[in-house]
């Protein structure tokens, strides 16, 4: 199995890691927002399709995701 | 010791080698060009490194880098090369880098020629580039003191971490005269100062930085006034100058550099004419001897500076004047070098 | 059957922050690709263990922060001279391993002579150039690289070839020098890109600690703010105009060194 994490407070809500991910697990909060004001991404991954592929942590500019797999 | 009879530009490289610099990056101008000649000879028998830079912008930003690493590191060039040097010079002042700057000046402004004149000495004592810093500036007057001061000049560059330069002219640096130069002492037992600062890797310890950018609120006013600070301590501690027949004299000359060869000519010629005339001559510019002027004009109340522009010096001098005291200025700019003569004519015109 | 099996170790982490990188934020803009960039030079730092004698120079613009983000030394270069103060580090420390970090701006424009000198004489240092089109720092202003018919603020008409000339192919123009040993270019728009992004970074490196010379990478990057675009438009444009123009690839690759 695998999964991410990410760091929210660096999140700058660019959305990068969203539009790249191939099984479409990660979206941007549409109601939160964090310390920097942006909207940080959220991760849902409820049938457990993460591959632990890491596009989204190498696309990250802002060094925010850790993969675990 | 034996003398030998040296040019003034190789005194100065030699002396750079004699004080453990082991990296020149240059760029060509007339008149100190036997300084990279000699360089470019020379560090590569020992070890050392020379290049000639495509500009005086990237020879003093080299200069930075390697200053930055540790290294005693100097560059030589005339006006319009230092003129280029300027943001670099700034750059080292706010970084607190030690570096040596020679400059051998020519006339100007602009392209101007390549006869001797000391139409710099504002530029260099205010600084010379962008920020509130100075650089230590030392005047050498003989080809000996170009040899001396260029290590002096190192030692106080690595004493108060900033750049130090070497204000020489375009005489100065052509003319040859028997000097003392011992040995080449080895690299190795050169005593160089600890930098644990310097930038070398940072194996063994927090990483080092090396900046001249502030920007936080308050940050800059705290750099600022440390630097004046440092800049007092020269004062206290570094001012240089020699005085001559100053005891009995009547009036003051104040000259440096290679105006202060003819000036003293001058006052040789003065004195057997039963004339008490003393001169004063700095030898730093940059501390300037400030008390000396102030305690020398309270009882010499007839100053007259003799200088190769058209009146700077002289404006420092005339600052610290005694309130009671007299000041002329015999200004000579251009490349019209002042002979002994003339001196003697302006001292009688005043004494 | 199913077997009700507890790993002996759960997930473990397989990707984070480069370890030579502080855990700080990046005070770069949403879809900048300077933290991209950042990140690269620090896995490259991290998988060759060589972050205690490593030696950056930051040039000015957004990238002037290094020294917040790399846990290296670091001089901080005035503009444009990064390239110069590299060779005056290089000269007295030629075991170190030393790379300037400059925009379009610094590396092209004011600093081009230093730039082109260093490359020619095959300084053993790496160049990371990261190229944006414009001045990001100072709000946007047209650089070399600015391209043809591209609005900035001191081109808001648009580049035009008369006038303001052609935008510089840096990797084209040091590829010519007999001095350059690595010259690459590469973008971070795609996960493609940016992996090919990561590998070059890591070979100008590895070129550099085998004492090959001069090695550069510029990478094409985005600058969402002072383009008037989203990320995503950003990324895209990437793709849409600069590739185009500023072809990725290898332009140059040395097997041997070149003082051999």
């Amino acid at each position: 199995m695998a999964y991410i994490t990410f760091d929210t407070d660096k999140c700058k809500g660019c959305g990068v890691c969203a539009d790249n991910c191939p099984q479409t697990l990660i979206s941007m909060d549409e109601e939160r927002m964090n310390a920097l004001g942006y909207r940080p991404a959220v991760f849902a991954d409820p049938e457990g399709r993460c591959k632990g592929c890491k596009i989204c942590a190498e696309m990250c500019p802002d060094i925010c995701i850790e993969v675990y797999k | 010791m034996a003398l030998t009879l040296t040019k003034g530009n190789e005194a100065i490289a030699e002396g750079a080698i004699h004080a453990g610099c082991r990296f020149y990056f240059g760029y060509p101008i007339t008149p100190q060009n036997d300084i990279p000649e000699y360089l470019a000879r020379e560090m590569p028998k020992i070890g050392g490194t020379f290049i000639q830079a495509e500009s005086e912008i990237a020879s003093i930003n080299m200069v930075l880098g390697a200053a930055a690493a540790g290294a005693r590191v100097m560059t030589s060039s005339s006006g319009p090369g230092v003129s280029l040097m300027q943001e670099g010079i700034s750059y080292l002042a706010g970084s607190e880098l030690p570096a040596l700057v020679v400059y051998i000046s020519r006339i100007g402004p602009g392209l101007g020629g390549i006869a001797p004149t000391q139409g710099d000495y504002k530029q260099v004592t205010s600084g010379g580039g962008h920020g509130d810093y100075y650089t230590i500036v030392l005047a050498p007057a003989s080809v000996q003191e170009m040899f001396s001061l260029t290590i002096k000049a190192f030692e106080l560059a690595d004493k108060y971490r900033n750049p130090a330069l070497l204000l020489c002219d375009a005489i100065l640096g052509q003319m040859k005269e028997p000097v003392e130069i011992g040995p080449r002492p080895d690299f190795k037992d050169i005593s160089l100062p600890d930098k644990p600062w310097a930038l070398n890797g940072n194996a063994g310890r927090k990483s080092n930085l090396i900046k001249s950018l502030y920007l936080g609120d308050g940050e800059m006013e705290v750099q600022n006034w440390m630097l004046f600070d440092k800049y007092n301590k020269m004062k206290q501690e570094d001012t240089y100058f020699e005085t001559t027949d100053v005891d009995d004299a009547e009036l003051l000359v104040v000259a440096f550099g290679s105006c202060s060869r003819m000036a003293q000519t001058g006052i040789d010629m003065a004195r057997e004419q039963g004339m008490k005339v003393g001169m004063l001559r700095p030898i730093s510019l940059f501390p300037f001897p400030e008390k000396a002027v102030a305690e020398l004009s309270a009882r010499i109340p007839k100053v007259l500076v003799v200088e190769m522009n058209t009146g700077q010096m002289y404006k420092d001098v005339k600052v610290n004047l005694d309130r009671a005291a007299d000041i002329h200025l015999y200004a000579r700019p251009g490349g019209g070098l002042p002979t002994p003569d003339d001196v003697l004519e302006e001292i009688k015109k005043i004494y | 059957m199913s077997e009700n099996i507890t790993p002996a170790t759960g997930p473990k982490k397989i990707m984070g922050r480069p370890k030579c990188l502080n855990d700080v934020t990046f005070h770069f803009c949403p879809g900048c690709n300077h933290g991209n960039v950042h990140k690269m030079i620090g896995e490259a730092i991290d998988e060759y263990g060589i972050q205690d004698r490593t030696i950056g120079v930051a040039g000015v613009g957004c990238g002037v922060f290094l020294y917040n983000y790399v846990d290296v030394d670091v001089l901080e270069a005035p503009h444009g001279r990064a390239c110069a103060e590299a060779t005056g580090i290089n000269r007295v420390h030629p075991d170190k391993i030393i790379f300037t970090y400059q925009g379009d701006g610094d590396l092209a424009a004011i600093g081009l002579a230093e730039t082109v000198h260093t490359a020619n004489r095959g300084e053993n240092i790496t160049v990371i150039f990261v190229n944006n089109t414009v001045y990001g720092m100072t709000g946007g202003q047209m650089a070399p690289t600015t391209l043809l018919g591209q609005k900035s603020t001191t081109s808001p008409y648009g580049r035009e070839f008369m006038g303001d000339g052609y935008p510089i192919k840096m990797c084209e123009m040091l590829a010519t020098l007999e001095g350059t040993a690595f010259v690459a270019r590469v973008a971070c728009d795609t996960p493609k890109n940016l992996m090919t992004a990561k590998k070059a970074i890591k070979k100008a490196f590895k070129m550099q600690i085998d004492q090959m010379g001069f090695s550069f990478v510029e990478i094409l990057s985005t600058c969402p703010t002072n383009w008037g675009m989203t990320p995503q438009q950003a990324y895209k444009r990437v793709a849409a105009e600069m590739i185009p123009y500023f072809p990725l690839g290898i332009f140059k690759e040395r097997t041997t060194a070149d003082y051999m």
